[in-house]
């Protein structure tokens, strides 16, 4: 156990890459999202490739494409650079579908209640649709957020030194490598198990009164 | 010049055609009922009027200006046009009073203080006050609807469209949302498109019966039930008086 002050220096990447995925990812999530349901036909078009392609290929093939094929058209990376990118775009893609589906599960005629008082299309999506479009969102995105914590740990593969890449070292230098890696398993479960409890508080926090529990809106299976 | 002008609306759904040539006019403070069976086009025409699904042809003007013209601000038109629909459609995620009062925050960008003391006393003129924190879902209909008529005039509209409001109430409930409808006229105008010929004839100043997308009739309540001209209105009216009971 002397090795764990080096085993937890991962844990600072580890939870970097996490937060910055998922913020980023639901930003870029939100603007494909709603360019693939209120965008002109070009721009809906361009926003369903952008997520056929991020989520009909491998996470891990995205980052080696990053990391160790761009380089060869002169966009070189640091490795944690290029783990932020492809776990960003990654789950953007992700968090776009999950939007998607909650905006379109907002009946049609609450934008029209908004059109008839004079607002504007845009004014209703931000004011009307989106405040309850991410509310239904939030089981969809706390699964998601779960599930970008656990697969920050395939960056090894591009020599980012996360958590896990730390176990490994570990592991091989003293051949421990039951008990490092059941330390690392514990390590996750207990990050998993906190965010998911924050994530419910705020979940309950914003339920609307009178209203049951929110939909859950086809979740990442894996 | 009347306060709002219908001229000759058409409008088709594919090979459909819906409304077939449509004018009429509402004055200020005038209450007008549209009656008629089911699938007549009347709530296609509440939306050919305030522009959510423009007529293919034909003119509607409201205080001198033309709705139907592309180039005109129809944002700001609709402020001035409250629609109140069949199922409500309040929104969900806000309590009775943000519904009254978002409007008036995001539209005419009044202060949110005064938003809400507005908004407030428009519940109470629909007697809700005591709900003004809860959200629809806490509802029942008739108050669902009654937050709907607030929320439509709070804005300080012109005329108001009603579309069917009771259709989808209980038929105890029914009687409030006609009560604070009753209020109502004379102090706004309304075009109300109904099947409660009760109210048709003790609200109506005019009455207009529509049928197959176009007006066979139109008058005050007394000539259209005592003396129709044509016969189908008096076929309509008979048959809805035997359904719905002789006032």
């Amino acid at each position: 156990m002397k090795s764990l002050p080096e085993l937890l220096e991962g844990v600072p990447v580890t939870l970097l890459l996490t937060f910055f995925a998922i913020s980023v990812g639901f930003a870029l999530g939100l603007l494909f999202a709603l360019g693939r349901v209120y965008g002109h036909k070009l721009i809906s078009y361009f926003c369903t490739a952008y997520l056929e392609v991020f989520r009909g290929t491998p996470l891990l093939v995205q980052l080696f494409i990053i990391y160790y094929g761009l380089p060869a058209i002169g966009i070189i990376f640091s490795p944690i650079q290029a783990a932020m990118i492809g776990l960003s775009l990654n789950s953007g893609a992700y968090q776009a579908e999950y939007l998607r589906g909650s905006i379109q599960a907002i009946p049609s005629n609450q934008m029209v209640a908004g059109r008839t008082l004079g607002m504007t299309k845009f004014q209703s999506i931000r004011t009307i649709i989106l405040p309850q479009a991410l509310r239904i969102s939030i089981p969809a995105w706390s699964n998601e957020l779960i599930y970008l914590l656990k697969y920050t740990s395939i960056v090894v593969y591009i020599q980012v030194r996360d958590l896990t890449f730390q176990a490994k070292d570990i592991a091989s230098h003293s051949s421990r490598y039951f008990e490092t890696f059941i330390v690392v398993a514990l390590i996750y479960l207990l990050f998993t198990a906190v965010l998911s409890e924050i994530v419910d508080i705020i979940e309950k926090r914003l339920r609307i009164p009178g209203v049951g529990v929110t939909n859950k809106v086809g979740l990442r299976t894996f | 010049m009347h306060m709002l002008e219908v001229k000759d609306i058409h409008k088709s759904y594919g090979a459909c055609e819906i409304l077939k040539g449509i004018s009429f006019n509402v004055d200020k403070a005038e209450t007008k009922v549209i009656i008629g069976a089911s699938g007549t086009g009347k709530s296609t025409l509440l939306k050919c009027i305030n522009q959510l699904d423009p007529p293919d042809k034909g003119e509607v003007w409201l205080d001198g200006e033309e709705l139907t013209n592309p180039s005109v601000d129809i944002n700001r038109i609709r402020q001035k046009i409250g629609f109140v629909f069949q199922d409500f459609n309040l929104f969900n995620h806000l309590t009775a009073l943000r519904n009254v009062s978002i409007g008036l925050e995001k539209v005419k960008k009044i202060d949110k203080e005064e938003a809400r003391e507005r908004a407030l006393q428009e519940l109470k003129r629909v007697g809700l006050e005591k709900q003004a924190s809860q959200h629809p879902a806490q509802l029942s209909g008739g108050q669902k609807q009654r937050v709907g008529i607030a929320r439509a005039l709070a804005m300080d509209p012109d005329i108001i469209l009603f579309d069917e409001p009771t259709s989808a109430l209980d038929p105890e409930l029914i009687g409030d949302v006609l009560d604070v409808m009753k209020v109502l006229a004379g102090k706004v105008a309304m075009l109300v498109v109904t099947h409660e010929m009760g109210f048709a004839r003790n609200v109506a100043d005019e009455i207009i019966f529509m049928e197959g997308g176009k007006i066979i009739e139109s008058g005050t309540p007394n000539q259209m039930f005592q003396h129709p001209k044509m016969e189908r209105t008096k076929e309509f009216l008979g048959k809805t008086s035997t359904l719905y009971g002789q006032e």
